[in-house]
């Protein structure tokens, strides 16, 4: 269970979470929506443990533990993930490197043994081809030249190897064609397992009938202003952020 | 500020008394001697280079040289087998070994039996004495400039190798030169290696510089290399002098027509190191890369400048450097491109490039174009900075601890920057020196 209790935060004297409060439950899928620059990824990075931002105030608990004390690697072991809504390219790092060294370091950290070469590459190619990611893009530079698309399948990947308890999906949908809208969501329902928690932020509502959300969340102006069913994003849709904009000023 | 003549410092008073009692036991022909006499006249009038001599500017000799070590003595046999377990204890190179211990070739080390056919071997230490004929046709040619490193190497140079690969020889297996210094108290050293290769030829010189940690050795070497038409050269150096060793070595290339040559400098653990290159193109259509990288910690300090001579048409040229400073390490990199007026559709350029992990690190970047023909392409560029913060969280949010994170991108940085070595037995020792010093900064 992730809660986030009145959570203030601001990068270089900008206010840009204003007391936000919200929980997510074990096995729960809630979606956060809401305009441009209103905070989403702002809220995706400070879980996530990004260090250029000051928190003023509030609590983010992981099962009642602090994260906000943790080191962003030592959230990553305690099963924090954030699929990035801009993934980066790392020049030089091969994919397969990579995901042998993020792999290792999680286990590690959480006192599990390394996995054996062969086991390690069975489940990346297991992982790969359900999301439809060929294997030669894995002996590529981690997402260098990858097209939009192909980085966010990449995120997914990262997701299902490194079997986070709590994974934020930062606008995964963003970029995606249909056919990838349908695949990243399969890969993302098959992790639903009663337990793992989502955190879905997205502008679109068509992603919601693919990965159907138990708790839908309204953000403006750095806070939750709305919270309802499913049936909220369908509104939203319809009507747009108007009413929301000014509810929160 | 006035600038009188300084006054000389311990360490250049100790270099100028001893040269007239050694020189009598310096290896030599008459020749030899006179041209001994003329570069410590040369060094009588410089003293050791300093800051305020320009191509020195970010490396000053005299300041890091307190006092002159010694002269390293020939090696005895616990010398010799001093040199053999630092052999033994140092990342192999596959090749044909051929070694120089303090500054004297040692054939009890070097495998002679092994040469390749087309490749003859002999002690340069000899062929000063006996009048061997590249002694007096190339010896000095290649690394020629007015430079008290050469100058003091010229005068008071004891003896290595000489290297000669036969026209059309495509020699295989890679060449060690291996150069280690020896002794419980800090020596100097001057070796010396004279490599000529063949027109069509094709050869590979992995050359290391080995050394214990303890001693304040002073090594000074001189390199020269004539690779002829169509010849094929790849020299890739290692030095992994001693940690209290201040190095100064200086690489002359002179390339025929048609050829190209790449060389490499890799600096991972001494003091101080001064790599200069003095490179000349001597024949149209050839291609030159010259290229490095340094990984430093602590105080360290390393010096790569370059000198690419474009004396003649339609030839391209390409200096790239990497550097890893960490603490409070100082990288330097000085490439100087000359086109000359005759060099037309010369294609030059240089980039360095440099990664800082402390605040206390420091690169000075002195690039320099001087062209005077005005059909060519030249540029340089340079970065220097941190590590990218933004793709740090990106690998530490899926679970890299912060050392393993900047690893993970330094490696990336460094195998880059090895991309430019040919052969893969090298690249792949090299990549293990880079993991080495990586955990151990971990
Ligand atoms: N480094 C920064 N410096 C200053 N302002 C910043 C910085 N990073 C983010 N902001 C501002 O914080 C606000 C929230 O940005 P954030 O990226 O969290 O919005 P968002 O809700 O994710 O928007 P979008 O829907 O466009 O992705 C924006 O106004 C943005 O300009
Ligand atoms: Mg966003």
């Amino acid at each position: 269970m992730l809660e986030i209790r009145n959570l203030h935060v601001k990068i270089e004297d900008k206010k840009i979470l204003d007391g936000l409060t919200l929980t997510v439950n074990d096995g729960e899928v809630a979606a956060i929506m809401g305009p441009n620059g209103s905070g989403k990824s702002t809220l995706s990075y400070v879980i996530a443990g990004k260090e250029d931002y000051e928190v003023l105030d509030g609590e983010i608990l992981l099962d009642g533990e602090n994260v906000l004390e943790m080191d962003p690697d030592a959230r990553a072991a305690a099963g924090l993930f954030l699929a990035f809504q801009y993934p980066l390219e790392i020049p030089g790092v091969a994919t397969m490197s990579f995901l042998k060294a993020a792999m290792g370091a999680q286990r590690k950290a959480r006192g599990e043994e390394e996995l054996a070469v062969g086991e390690f590459l069975k489940r990346v190619r297991g992982a790969a081809d359900k999301l439809g990611i060929p294997q030669d893009m894995l002996k590529r530079g981690l997402n260098v030249g990858f097209s939009g698309g192909e980085k966010k399948r990449m995120e997914i990947l990262q997701m299902a190897l490194l079997e986070p308890r709590f994974c934020i999906l930062d606008e995964t949908d963003s970029g995606l064609d249909i056919d990838a809208l349908k695949v990243v969501s399969d890969g993302v329902n098959a992790l639903r397992d009663g337990k793992r928690s989502f955190l879905v932020i997205t502008h679109y509502q068509r992603l919601l009938n693919y990965i159907v959300p138990d708790s839908v969340h309204v953000m403006a102006h750095g806070k939750v202003v709305k919270s309802g069913g499913k049936e909220l994003a369908l509104e939203l849709e319809a009507n747009g952020y108007a009413d929301y904009k000014t509810l929160a000023a | 500020m006035t600038d009188v003549t300084p006054i000389r410092t311990a360490a250049e008073s100790a270099i100028l008394s001893r040269f007239p009692q050694a020189k009598a036991s310096l290896p030599g022909t008459p020749a030899v001697a006179a041209l001994r006499e003329q570069a410590f006249g040369s060094f009588v009038e410089t003293g050791l280079p300093h800051r305020r001599v320009e191509k020195w500017k970010y490396t000053d000799l005299r300041a890091m040289m307190r006092e002159a070590a010694p002269l390293a003595a020939a090696p005895a046999a616990a010398d010799i087998a001093a040199a053999e377990a630092l052999l033994a204890a140092a990342p192999a190179f596959d090749g044909v070994a051929l070694t120089v211990v303090n500054g004297r070739f040692t054939p009890e080390l070097s495998d002679l039996a092994a040469l390749p056919p087309g490749v003859s071997v002999a002690d340069l230490g000899e062929a000063l004495g006996s009048g061997h004929p590249l002694v007096g046709e190339r010896m000095g040619r290649a690394a020629s400039a007015d430079d008290a490193a050469l100058a003091l190497n010229a005068a008071f140079m004891t003896g290595g190798v000489i290297v000669t690969v036969a026209d059309a020889v495509t020699v295989v297996s890679p060449l060690a030169l291996r150069f280690v210094t020896v002794g419980d108290v800090g020596a100097a050293t001057y070796p010396r290696a004279l490599l000529q290769v063949g027109a069509d030829a094709s050869l590979t010189v992995i050359e290391t510089h080995l050394g214990a940690d303890g001693p304040a050795h002073q090594t000074n070497t001189v390199v020269e290399i004539f690779a002829g038409d169509r010849s094929s050269l790849n020299h890739v150096r290692v030095n992994a002098a001693g940690a209290a060793t201040v190095d100064v070595s200086s690489l002359g290339v002179v390339l025929g027509a048609h050829a190209s040559a790449n060389t490499f400098n890799f600096v991972v653990n001494p003091a101080a190191a001064r790599h200069q290159v003095f490179f000349r193109f001597a024949g149209e259509h050839s291609t030159g890369n010259i290229s490095g990288a340094a990984m430093l910690k602590g105080r360290r300090h390393a010096d790569s400048t370059l000198f690419v001579d474009h004396a003649v048409p339609h030839c391209t040229s390409r200096e790239t450097f990497a550097h890893v400073l960490d603490g409070e390490a100082t990288g330097v990199f000085q490439g100087m491109i000359l086109v000359r007026p005759d060099a037309q559709k010369t294609d030059g350029k240089m980039m360095s490039r440099a990664v800082l992990l402390d605040d206390d690190a420091v690169m000075n970047n002195k690039p320099e174009l001087e062209i005077y023909a005005d059909d060519v392409v030249c540029g340089h560029g340079a970065t220097v900075g941190a590590l990218d913060e933004d793709l740090l969280f990106y690998l530490r949010a899926r679970g890299l601890p912060k050392p393993e994170a900047e690893a993970l991108m330094l490696a990336a940085f460094v195998g880059e920057a090895l991309e430019a070595i040919a052969h893969d037995g090298v690249r792949e020792t090299l990549e293990g020196m880079v993991d080495a010093w990586l955990k151990a900064r971990a």
